[in-house]
């Protein structure tokens, strides 16, 4: 029944991402381990985490697609549900510095021992574990998302409100990381990082293999998403979209709806932060920043919202193109951005993918009167 | 004849002050040489009897000898202030100040002191300045034997306290007794009364001097120095609260001023104007300008700045929002969170267009004179700037409220929110109410800017920080009301305050946060949900 769920979401669509993804996968490790280092092609270990870094946002943009293009829920904080899966996985490659730190301590991470704490606080024990830290990579995003949700759908805080709240959901997880007695590294975060599950974190290797993984999380993200997409769940998500209400008065309780989907987004942002950790080294508060959760936005906005792989597409359009201009045009940056924003809310309502769409549309017709004459002399 | 005896009268004069000036500083000759002399206890009898003449002349000298500067010179072991100069150093009278040329680093000797000596002076300093003719120098002096609590300052402030005759200097003359007294070992008596003047000062200085009094001495003395504890705490508590309660206002007036744009924008209009935070900064630069252009040109009228910058800021930033609604948020009517990222953008684009051209450094803006400085009621301290500002916001507020309740452009305002079709059908021309109601909020926001340059970094970040706290301000108020602005602006500035001495100010911001992410859920539509039906989607 469930591989029956999960060939749902198959469509072509689907088949020309995966195998994007399974190109992407074979061919940046052999790119990357399999050339030599002066061949043009080549990959640098600084160009796989890059494109590792991107494939991270993603899948956070894969996430709040699911919520904004299907279920209506215009997110401004999920970003923080990518810091918290960060966080989680920061805190267990903390752990593995073991006495390599600069202070030494077998058990405390260096900042601790900096702010002349004893003993390590409650909430970082069991961060040693590797299966412990996946486990709350997803659990406490989902569980700070199901709690949230849980009290704002119930009381059907909705739209702007519900953005607006989000927002400042945000906000407060930012003041609260900067303070340093929170026990997380207060504003230089987590960061100096040795190795995770034994293998060092810097070697080219390590960085292939969590390039592979982010490719594998991307990819079960994707079919997952697009699988309850086309699913009757599905369905009743983009009614509850359109109009609530009226899905309501037809007897769904459409707060259970939204409440799995945003839990389920609110995991996977998770999971993309804690992949993207290891792979850029060091996570602080300031991912927690409205800002960041408000870009991720656009990338939804600018691949296509509620198109699943649009939200992919922008995403690593989007941040080719911050590496390039901040790179090339640092000025001209937030210009870009800012001048992305309004165009496309201006322009392209429905992204890079729905113009296309929209193209298609209208070629066959033109199509069509192209291609009578030559059936006809075919014929 | 008359003429030629004020000529004699004037040169008379003219000679004999320099000649009594003289008679003066030949009495304090010796005694200064005196400091000199070798040992510390010879440099502290010179000290007391310096002290003992009463005369201002000394103060510098003692002065001097406080900081380090006064030697002797070897050869001739006349005491000057020698400070560095070059190789050597430049000698001065220490009495008079005049120049006495130079001397090599060997020539002179520094004299020592140690504490005991630092104290005596101390104490020296304050039986002089205890006389000094300028009631300023007085009540400062009798401040400073407050907190020094020297008994040896007691006979000069006893003789002071006789001949003073201004009320402000005396009362602190008496405390000063009285914080003396508390720690000596003088009868009883004394020691009451000098409680019931310190239970009067009443601030926490006197706390301590109390407390203290009330761990030691006779059970009376500290039965008595209990109550005043007790007594001085409660007033303590009582204008802790009014501090905060004034800190609440004024940071809620903040919130006003930066909320209250966005009061029209988004609850008058339903424009999530995430660029809202940029208008305001927009206004703070405007008012760097002017005062830019003043400082070139009208250096004198630099206190009118402020008050030219007010209309030129509501103008530019009314310009930039109507430029912004004609060209942007019109196309965006009725889809709130596609405008919501429209903004955004052009709030990057904005900080991004200012920093380009003023750079991403804060720029200076400088305080007229009639807001700067400050005024005691009480134990409370209000800044004048503070004020002006609690003023400034309750005057947009009231302004706004008028313009929108009893001019023909706010009934078209109200008309087209109301009902759009209708408004049209009457002849309003409803898409220059919506552009000229965008540039009302954002003039406002430019008028915000002008207050605020008063009290934050004017930088292209300046908006950023204002921006989350006006949403909250309008959600947490209630969409539509301006009323509930400026509840939800002073309710969450004096929750802020008041949460601060307990949490600290990270912590407190957080809880607030909570509190409205949590109030949210209980009334979606604010403190003061508009009444009717509801408008769903």
């Amino acid at each position: 029944m469930l591989t029956r769920f999960l060939l749902l979401g198959l469509d072509k669509k689907a088949g020309v991402l995966l195998a994007v993804l399974a190109l992407l996968a074979v061919a940046v490790p052999v790119m990357a381990l399999g050339t030599a280092p002066d061949s043009a092609w080549h990959l640098s270990t600084h160009t796989v985490a890059l494109l590792g870094k991107y494939l991270c946002f993603a899948l956070l943009a894969l996430a709040l697609d699911l919520v904004w293009g299907y279920v209506g829920i215009l997110s401004l904080g999920h970003a923080a549900f990518f810091t918290l899966g960060g966080y989680a996985m920061g805190m267990y490659l903390m752990r593995q510095i073991g006495p390599r730190g600069v202070y030494g301590n077998p058990i405390l991470p260096d900042f601790m021992v900096f702010l002349n704490w004893k003993e390590l606080p409650w909430y970082w024990h069991g961060f040693d574990q590797f299966w412990f830290a996946a486990i709350m990579v997803v659990l406490v995003p989902g569980a700070l998302a199901f709690a949230f949700g849980w009290f704002a759908f119930r009381s059907r805080v909705t739209g702007v409100y519900l953005s607006i709240i989000t927002q400042a959901l945000t906000f407060a997880l930012m003041l609260a990381f900067f303070r340093n007695d929170m026990g997380f590294g207060g504003n230089n975060g987590l960061t100096d990082f040795k190795e995770i599950l034994g293998f060092d974190i810097q070697a080219a290797s390590t960085r292939v293999g969590l390039f592979v993984a982010t490719v594998v999380a991307l990819a079960i993200g994707y079919v997952l998403a697009s699988s309850i997409v086309a699913s009757k769940l599905g369905k009743v998500l983009v009614a509850v979209r359109d109009a609530e209400s009226r899905v309501r008065f037809l007897g769904y309780e459409t707060e259970r709806y939204k409440l799995f989907a945003w839990t389920l987004s609110a995991c996977m942002a998770g999971v993309a932060g804690a992949l993207y950790v290891p792979q850029v080294g060091i996570i602080n508060p300031s991912e927690f920043s409205p800002a960041s959760s408000i870009e991720a936005v656009i990338w939804v906005a600018v691949g296509g919202r509620g198109t699943l792989a649009g939200a992919i597409l922008g995403a690593v359009l989007v941040n080719f193109g911050k590496s390039y201009f901040t790179a090339a045009l640092p000025e001209l940056w937030l210009f870009a951005l800012g001048g992305l924003f309004v165009l496309v809310t201006l322009f392209l309502p429905k992204g890079i993918l729905g113009l296309a769409a929209q193209l298609r549309q209208r070629l066959p017709s033109r199509g069509a009167v192209a291609a009578k004459p030559a059936d006809q002399k075919g014929v | 004849m008359h003429r030629a005896f004020c000529w004699l009268l004037a040169a008379f004069l003219a000679l004999a002050a320099p000649a009594y000036a003289a008679e003066m500083d030949a009495r304090l000759e010796p005694l200064v040489r005196g400091l000199g002399a070798g040992s510390y206890a010879d440099t502290e009898k010179a000290l007391a009897k310096l002290a003992e003449t009463g005369d201002p002349a000394a103060v510098p000298v003692i002065e001097a000898l406080q900081a380090g500067d006064l030697h002797v010179r070897k050869p001739d072991g006349a005491v000057v202030v020698a400070k560095r100069s070059g190789n050597g150093y430049a000698l001065t009278d220490p009495v008079t100040g005049a120049p006495i040329g130079e001397a090599d680093r060997n020539a002179v000797e520094k004299i020592k002191v140690n504490n005991a000596l630092r104290r005596s002076m101390s104490a020296a300093l304050g039986a002089l300045t205890l006389m000094s003719p300028n009631a300023g120098t007085r009540w400062q002096a009798a401040e400073a034997v407050f907190k020094s609590r020297d008994a040896n300052a007691l006979d000069a402030l006893n003789a002071a306290l006789a001949k003073e005759t201004d009320e402000g200097v005396k009362r602190a003359m008496t405390q000063a007794r009285a914080s003396v007294l508390l720690g000596s070992s003088a009868p009883d008596d004394d020691k009451l009364a000098a409680i019931e003047v310190l239970k009067d000062r009443g601030d926490q200085d006197a706390l301590a001097l109390l407390n203290g009094a009330a761990s030691g001495g006779s059970d009376a003395v500290k039965a008595a120095a209990e109550k005043a504890v007790a007594a001085v705490e409660n007033r303590l508590a009582l204008w802790g609260a009014a501090q905060n309660l004034w800190y609440g206002l004024s940071l809620g007036s903040v919130l006003l001023l930066a909320a209250i744009g966005l009061a029209v924008t988004f609850g008058v209009m339903g424009v999530i104007n995430m660029a809202h935070g940029e208008m305001v900064m927009i206004g703070a630069y405007a008012t760097f300008l002017v005062q830019e252009a003043f400082r070139a040109w009208a250096p004198g009228l630099f206190d009118l700045s402020i008050l030219v910058a007010l209309p030129v800021a509501f103008l530019v930033s009314g310009a930039v929002g109507v430029v912004i609604e004609r060209s942007v948020i019109r196309w965006l009517y009725g889809r709130p969170l596609e405008t919501l990222l429209a903004t955004w953008g052009l709030s990057l684009a904005l900080q991004q267009a200012v920093r380009s051209l003023f750079g991403p450094t804060n720029r200076e803006v400088g305080a007229p004179s009639w807001m700067s400085g400050a005024f005691q009621v009480g134990g409370l301290t209000i800044t004048y700037g503070r004020l002006w500002i609690v003023v400034f916001a309750f005057l947009v507020f009231a302004a706004l409220l008028v313009a929108l309740r009893k001019t023909w452009f706010g009934l078209s305002i109200r008309a087209v929110t109301q009902n759009r079709n209708m408004a049209s059908a009457m002849g309003i021309r409803t898409a220059r109410v919506d552009a000229l109601t965008f540039g009302l909020g954002s003039g406002i926001a430019g008028l915000a800017g002008v207050a605020l340059s008063q009290i934050d970094n004017v930088s292209p970040n300046l908006g950023q920080g204002y921006i989350i706290d006006s949403f909250m301000v309008v959600v947490f108020g209630g969409v539509g009301n301006l009323w509930g602005t400026l509840v939800g602006a002073l309710a969450l500035g004096s929750v802020n305050k008041f949460l601060e001495p307990y949490a600290g100010a990270v912590l407190g911001k957080i809880l607030v946060l909570i509190f409205i992410i949590l109030f949210i859920q209980r009334r979606p539509r604010g403190l003061f949900a508009l009444k009717g039906r509801a408008v769903e989607a």
